[in-house]
């Protein structure tokens, strides 16, 4: 399928699903559905570094944060609308993203992994540490009382997550099939061979871990206006690193389809326990699916059809 | 004497305080097969890797086409037609046999930017690499699913797709049978006369022999012979490095 025809289904997908959305009249529908939005843009942002270029991110709370924090301050400052905050957070976080591609030039594998999650953890620092944002106490969001277009808010908020997500999806088709997404492949393969093979590794990654890092962040942006009170425990939480893992690595990490699998299966997962079950379980469910995954399915769901079709193939 | 096509000057290299390399000097010219030989912990592959810019040589300079080579990065060279193949492959073990060739094509030949492959012109040149180096029936398999010596002749076809003015192929040879090292042979003497000047790093003397138009023996980081294949390896020099006094 070419791009634009992909883009165009993805757009129609979004539509779609909004539509079908409008049937449904009750409104936790929306809450749990905007967090399952959530992670399709955080697991489908770590893949475009994890799955792609093959460096390990451990820091995604900290880009998400980012986009969190940026839209707190836009908020007190002068309280634009949710699109232009998602923009600016984006923004921000595509810049420490690009900070963070620097780290390549001395950090490979586990001790890029650690340099990510040491990362996250000085972005937390400095924000526990901001009276202006709320310190460590937090911060109450006051939503206005309408939301544009719909009226509901929360069904504001689930629309703009489903456009990101889509967003996001037709962004890694994109790369997967271009140049880019070729280079990509052969930094994660090796990366002295990408060199004599003419790719320049340092710019591909920096674009890689850029792009990676403004999609959390603009992922992160509309989450004080859904939590309405954000403290950084909440916003630096350690699930969003781990389930931005766990989803590519369950759905599979060589094609869009997998953490948008992953993101599905493991995010309905998550928030039928916290209903049913207890809200602290759900990340127990995660570490479960992992082990098994790793051992029933190390490629993923994705790859559980693939060595069939290769088969056929030879 | 006519430009040379590589010229190394005063290349210095060290580890720490060991000096790999020692203010070497070497000359390639256009289409010339140049032998490269030396024992083990010599400095040859220091040497490919100062040329290929995979390493930072800290004195001398290493000048291709008359231009000066000293800061650029690898990918840099390896577009102005400076290619090397890997002592150990090193294929992308993810991609298909095509896809690795895909791969220099999309970012030396296109990204040269005189010329835009087609997708069709892509698919033709990936089919012509294969054909070169005799793996036409596994265009689809993966780097896996190769014998050793598919795998060295996917390095050499990778390494031609990124259309070299110089080859420098690190041990293509290691490991290979006698008729699977004639089977590389011809087909490093085929991309010479096509009018690339190959570098040979080789430890089977057979091959070398056959092969070089000049021999260049290194020892210890230090250039002790280059010349005639025949005279250099009579050298008395050589032979002392070799086999000892």
């Amino acid at each position: 399928m070419r791009n634009s025809t992909f883009w165009l289904a993805t757009a129609l997908s979004v539509i779609a699903v909004f539509a079908g959305s409008r049937l449904v009249s009750n409104d936790y529908f929306f809450f749990a559905g905007y967090v399952v939005l959530q992670y399709i843009v955080l697991a489908t942002a770590w893949n475009i570094l994890g799955g792609y270029t093959g460096y390990i991110n451990f820091g995604t709370s900290g880009f998400f944060a980012i986009g969190a924090y940026a839209a707190v301050v836009l908020h007190k400052l002068w309280g634009p609308p949710i699109p232009v905050a998602i923009l600016v957070g984006g923004v921000l976080a595509g810049l420490v993203g690009l900070g963070m591609g620097m780290l390549t030039l001395r950090l490979r594998g586990v001790f890029f992994a650690i340099g990510t999650l040491a990362l996250a953890i000085v972005v937390q620092t400095l924000v526990t540490n901001w009276d202006f944002v709320g310190g460590s106490r937090g911060v109450y969001i006051i939503r206005p009382a309408t939301a544009p277009l719909l009226g509901t808010y929360i069904h504001y908020l689930f629309l703009i997550m489903l456009v990101l997500a889509g967003i996001a999806i037709a962004l890694a088709r994109s790369i997967e099939h271009s140049t880019l997404g070729y280079g990509l492949a052969a930094i994660r393969d090796d990366e002295q061979a990408a060199e004599a093979s003419g790719v320049p590794t340092l710019k591909l990654k920096l674009i890689s871990t850029t792009l990676s890092g403004a999609l959390m962040g603009m992922a992160g942006a509309p989450l004080p206006y859904y939590v309405t009170y954000l403290d950084p425990a909440s916003g630096f939480n350690l699930a969003y690193a781990v389930n931005a893992i766990a989803m590519p690595l369950i759905g599979g990490m060589t094609s869009w389809v997998g953490p948008l699998l992953g993101a599905i299966f493991l995010g309905i997962i998550q928030q039928a326990a916290t209903v049913t079950i207890s809200s602290s379980l759900n990340l127990l469910f995660v570490g479960v699916l992992l082990v098994l995954f790793v051992v029933v399915a190390p490629n993923g769901l994705t790859g559980l059809y693939r060595p069939q079709r290769r088969r056929r193939e030879a | 004497m006519d430009e040379a096509l590589l010229k190394v000057d005063g290349l210095g290299k060290r580890f720490g305080g060991f000096v790999a390399l020692d203010g070497i000097a070497l000359e390639v010219r256009a289409g010339e097969r140049v032998g490269l030989i030396g024992p083990n912990g010599s400095g040859k592959s220091t040497l490919v890797n100062c040329i290929s810019g995979n390493l930072k040589n800290e004195t001398g300079t290493v000048h291709f086409e008359g231009a000066a080579l000293d800061g650029l990065p690898a990918y840099r060279r390896t577009r102005l037609g400076l290619a090397r193949s890997f002592q150990l492959p090193k294929p992308f073990r993810s991609l298909t046999v095509t896809q690795n060739l895909r791969i220099p094509l999309l970012y030396t030949v296109n990204a040269r930017g005189d010329t835009r492959l087609s997708e069709a012109d892509l698919a033709a040149r990936c089919d012509d690499l294969l054909r070169l180096v005799g793996l036409e029936g596994k265009a689809r398999a993966r780097p896996r699913d190769l014998t050793q010596i598919e795998m060295r002749k996917l390095e050499l076809a990778r390494t031609m797709a990124a259309a070299p003015k110089l080859l420098i192929a690190d041990e293509a040879m290691a490991g290979l049978s006698h008729s699977e090292i004639d089977d590389i042979l011809a087909l490093l003497f085929k991309l010479n006369n096509g009018g690339i000047a190959v570098i040979l790093i080789e430890h089977i003397m057979r091959a070398v022999m056959s092969f070089s138009e000049r021999l260049v023996v290194l020892v210890a980081g230090k250039k002790i012979a280059d010349g005639a294949p025949s005279e250099v390896v009579n050298s008395p020099e050589v032979v002392r490095a070799y086999l000892g006094e």
